[in-house]
């Protein structure tokens, strides 16, 4: 690690106000992601600004909707009863995420804003655009097996890595986001931007933005939701590819479905077009597959993340039919 | 308005295994570093340093975090407990004695962690199958590959202490 200096913050107004003003200064939270980077040297912040002294860690959930403060701890979030009851998608990825000891520590806030864990953007030996704009994407060509089919440029393949954020997507979520400038809400789907041109942007927010709380719409399909992680190894591993559903069902027809998907894309990934093909459809495991077998529409493989085109219908297909009760 | 005042040098007080201590630290000291060099309680091992082994698990406020990912002056205000501060009165902890019983490991590297990590897991109430210690143990690496005494060690140790 390079040297830096610390303060604990006691308003989130002071806490903003300094990352905005001094050059280099950054939020540090739970700090699991924030740890590592700062060992491998892949972030150099002059000053860490502690904010888990601020009033954020609140949990409320029930039938009409849930907040989660970006601070709530995610083994918290995950085993918070309203949460389970009106949301499990939501608690089945935050389970699916990092280990034990990793959940302990790590915020709401800061797993959505985890960095990707592409070879390259953590070797800070090899080039990488979204680490050094400019410097080239050796994932192109290279070790790219865990990179992504959806969403890519020739910049950037890198994989958005987390589980929460895809499970937030599927349900509507939102952020809400204190920032110099005010207050205001962001759908978790904007948060994340695609790389394009300028893969070193990896969100709307701007300097200073403090991601405050989670807000997540009540549904009947968020009810009836699901969250499948399929990986190298059973536990404390990475998505390869993971899917976020949640289907409304009345007598035996999808009224409405939601699929968004992970591992595989370099944001957290919805599937309207898959969602489209389940609305209104009668729920068996024909029409299941049928509308999964579009997942991966558009996927654009660079070698050996080829496998992941159809891995990623499989894993929608099976999401669905465990969210369907037809598993 | 509180104005910060953001450091690189810092003195903190922390807490660990029911003791006061105070340290004069530069701010990227990890907990993990914080207790083994200047504490001296070299009971927490550093496998990864990247949160990936579990070997540096410790105890903050009764719940299991990775030391190596905590910065020592984050640690102020909590309550940390570390492999040196489970046993009671030169009594074993009722994991320590199930890993004992249960030849739990082979080189003993990851042991601390693993001990560690059990305690919360069967105070988290994580202990009802062995398939559910597996899942709930999956932050502690054994590269010796003693995961089925381990298995034994914290079902045993939930057993007794449920």
């Amino acid at each position: 690690m390079v040297p830096f200096a610390y303060a604990a913050a006691r308003s989130a107004e002071t806490a903003i106000a300094r990352v905005v003003g001094v050059q280099g200064a950054e939020f540090i939270a739970g700090g699991t992601d924030m740890l590592q980077l700062l060992q491998e040297r892949v972030r150099e912040p002059s000053e860490l600004i502690d904010i888990t002294r601020l009033p954020l860690a609140e949990i409320a959930a029930g039938p009409e909707g849930a907040r989660i403060g970006a601070l709530a701890r995610m083994a918290d979030a995950a085993d918070d009863p309203g949460i389970r009851q009106h949301f499990p998608v939501v608690a089945e990825a935050l389970l699916a995420s990092a280990s034990p000891q990793v959940r302990n520590m790590a915020t709401i806030g800061g797993n959505l804003l985890q960095r990707t864990r592409c070879l390259y953007f953590r070797d800070v030996a090899t080039p990488c655009n979204r680490r050094e704009p400019g410097s080239g994407c050796p994932a192109q060509e290279g070790e790219n097996r865990l990179n992504a089919i959806l969403g890519g440029s020739v910049q950037c393949i890198a994989v958005y890595p987390g589980d929460l954020a895809v499970a937030l997507v599927a349900l509507d979520a939102e952020v809400l986001v204190q920032g110099a400038g005010g207050k205001r809400t962001i759908p978790v789907e904007r948060l994340h931007r695609v790389p394009g041109d300028t893969p070193h942007v990896e969100t709307v927010l701007e300097a200073g933005d403090l991601i405050t709380a989670v807000t997540i719409p009540a549904s009947a399909h968020a009810r009836r939701s699901h969250y499948l992680k399929v990986r190298d190894r059973a536990s404390f591993e990475f998505a390869l590819a993971s899917a976020a559903v949640a289907l409304e069902i009345e007598a035996g027809t999808i009224r409405q479905a939601r699929v968004a998907v992970g591992g595989v894309a370099t944001t957290p990934w919805r599937l309207r077009h898959v969602e489209e093909a389940l609305a209104g459809r009668p729920l068996d495991a024909g029409v299941l597959r049928e509308a999964a077998a579009h997942s991966a529409e558009g996927a654009e493989p660079r070698g050996k993340n080829a496998f992941k085109v159809m891995l990623l219908p499989r894993t929608v297909e099976r999401a669905l039919r465990t969210a369907g009760g037809l598993a | 308005m509180d104005e910060l005042a953001p450091r690189r040098e810092l003195t903190v007080s922390l807490r660990v295994n029911g003791a006061e201590r105070r340290l004069t630290l530069d701010a990227r000291t990890t907990l993990l570093d914080a207790l083994r060099d200047g504490l001296h309680l070299a009971g927490t091992k550093k496998g990864c340093d990247l949160g990936q082994c579990g070997a540096c698990t410790v105890l903050r406020d009764g719940r299991r975090i990775t030391s190596c990912l905590t910065l020592a002056v984050m640690a102020e205000g909590t309550e940390i407990v570390t492999i040196e501060g489970l046993a009671a009165d030169g009594a074993l902890h009722p994991v320590q004695a199930a890993f004992v019983e249960h030849d739990g490991f082979q080189c003993g590297y990851c042991t601390p962690g693993q001990i560690l990590s059990a305690v919360s897991l069967i105070r988290e109430g994580r202990a009802g199958s062995d398939a559910e210690i597996r899942e709930f143990m999956s932050g502690n690496l054994c590269r010796c590959g003693a995961y089925t005494n381990i298995v034994d060690a914290v079902r045993t140790a939930a057993g007794r202490t449920a």
